[in-house]
């Protein structure tokens, strides 16, 4: 069968007006490449800034109109053209995103989850989607305000699961929610992809794509470093240099972060742009680095770790 | 001067009975986790004590003094869960940080702001450099208390470490109380003292 998305060598860049008149092109994601099969979660995780979002808004065909888009997205076979990602949009390629603010402040829950159908059917349909959640009929009659950051988000994810979906693209879909309500969340991710959807699920939560992803790539301003199994993680296989300091950077695991800040768009120079933050670098990460296989995964690193040293 | 929630209960209109009879005290440099599943109220409690909403029972005081009586900046100072909807999206951030008084350039330092951030608009940073701007703002002299509400929920793991890691320094130099809220139970045996469930 097969793959739901196939993505190959996608980069999207901006293109910016400076002081009236001087036009400049950012670069903001760079040779990305993924696969996700039917059935499988595949998780994406960044840190904030790394361009994340945008390869949801780019799947979607919702980029800015400032901006441009290269590369080859395959949906079920075909290309995924913007004319065919707008017919599919909201019906089979849905998107879980990312702030509370996407849900209309004037507009009570209700309507927002019927899409403007008014029938009983739609009706009946609405409370099912919101109990499923967790949340009771009561809350159809209240306004984005009166929501919690958890009810608000389980809304969110109650307005995309209503339309079964081949395809559920989840941006950020957890933050705020307590351990129970995440774990729920991520249950109903794994029940969507048992009944044969995929479900890329894009977050800067190491942690919470590992409890359900079977592949995590990893991405680091604008690029992918690294390709992993989940269970690569805990087994201390991991491959990038970023990857291991995230994995050190949490709570549990010690809770030492490195320093420096991940380069904005247009600041990364040539090369790694992990290079000047990273321990094992050398001259030669300035020059191009390529994607290649490393113990079963995929890193983006001419010195990783288990591999050779500088 | 500690802070305290006496007694206190809030209800909002429509939704019912949110907070009842909570009580809850910060001593100055001690750091109380706060955790609760969501819903709960704890977004509620945190507007409650930063002086955002008035308890339908009960009352916060500070020092021994209702926190509605102190004039100008209050001592006692909320860090929102979504930073992007606590700045005015049409200022620049040189000037939202500013809002409570002048930011010393070495806490800005700190918290890695790039002075090229200074010139955009809240919509052309991500979450994680808007809130340490928010938080940078926050740490304005005269503040006493923190209410930390998710703060890091949206970083990644790197960042999180990073901006704990300078908040904690700032707090334990100036023996600031922290109110931390968190559904991260490791992040939270991390950071605090003490652990509330609500």
């Amino acid at each position: 069968m097969e793959p739901v998305l196939e993505v190959k060598d996608l980069s999207i860049s901006f293109t910016q007006y400076q002081g009236g008149t001087r036009c400049r092109v950012l670069p903001v994601i760079r040779r990305l490449s993924l696969t996700i099969e039917a059935g499988q979660v595949v998780a994406v995780v960044g840190s904030s800034g790394s361009g994340k979002s945008l390869l949801a808004h780019g799947i979607l065909g919702i980029l800015p109109y400032n901006s441009h888009m290269e590369g080859e997205l395959r949906y079920r076979g075909e290309p995924l053209t913007p004319r065919r990602a707008e017919r599919l949009r909201g019906r089979e390629i849905v998107l879980v995103p990312q702030g509370v603010t996407y849900l209309d402040p004037l507009m009570k829950v209700g309507p927002q989850l019927r899409g403007g159908r008014r029938d009983v059917q739609a009706k009946r349909q609405s409370r099912e989607v919101l109990a499923r959640y967790g949340l009771g009929p009561e809350t159809e009659e209240r306004y984005p305000f009166e929501l919690s950051g958890g009810m608000a988000r389980r809304v969110l994810i109650a307005t995309a699961a209503a339309q079964s979906p081949r395809l559920l693209i989840a941006d950020e879909p957890t933050p705020g929610l307590d351990a129970r309500a995440a774990g729920r969340i991520l249950g109903h991710f794994q029940e969507i992809a048992q009944q044969g959807a995929g479900v890329l699920l894009i977050t800067h939560d190491l942690e919470l794509a590992l409890t359900i992803a079977q592949k995590v790539a990893v991405f680091y301003a604008g690029e992918t470093v690294e390709e992993a199994a989940a269970e690569d993680f805990a087994a201390g296989r991991l491959r990038h240099p970023y990857t291991n300091a995230l994995w050190n950077a949490l709570p549990q695991n010690g809770f030492t972060p490195i320093p420096g800040s991940q380069p904005w768009p247009g600041e990364e120079g040539s090369g790694c742009p992990f290079a000047p933050r990273c321990p094992r670098r050398s001259a030669a990460c300035a020059g191009d680095i390529p994607w290649r296989i490393v113990n079963g995964g995929q890193v983006r690193c001419l010195y990783p770790e288990g591999g050779e040293k500088p | 001067m500690s802070l305290e929630a006496k007694h206190i209960s809030f209800r909002y209109r429509k939704k019912g009975t949110v907070l009842e009879d909570i009580s809850l005290t910060v001593e100055p440099g001690e750091r109380v986790g706060l955790a609760g599943p969501s819903g709960r109220g704890k977004t509620t409690l945190c507007k409650l004590l930063a002086g955002y909403q008035r308890p339908a029972k009960g009352q916060v005081l500070l020092d021994g003094k209702p926190l509605g009586e102190y004039r100008g900046l209050c001592p006692v100072q909320m860090i929102w869960q979504h930073p992007e909807t606590a700045v005015d999206p049409l200022l620049r951030l040189k000037d939202s940080v500013h809002e409570a008084g002048p930011v010393d350039q070495s806490l800005l330092d700190a918290f890695h702001i790039q002075p090229g951030w200074l010139e955009r608009y809240p919509a052309e940073l991500s979450g994680g450099e808007l809130q340490r701007f928010c938080i940078a703002r926050a740490l304005a002299p005269g503040v006493k208390y923190l209410l930390c509400d998710e703060v890091t929920a949206m970083l990644d793991p790197i960042t999180q470490a990073q901006i704990w890691n300078v908040l904690l320094e700032a707090a334990q130099a100036r023996r600031l109380g922290l109110l931390i809220v968190s559904h991260d139970s490791a992040l939270l045996e991390r950071l605090c003292t003490r652990i509330q469930p609500l």
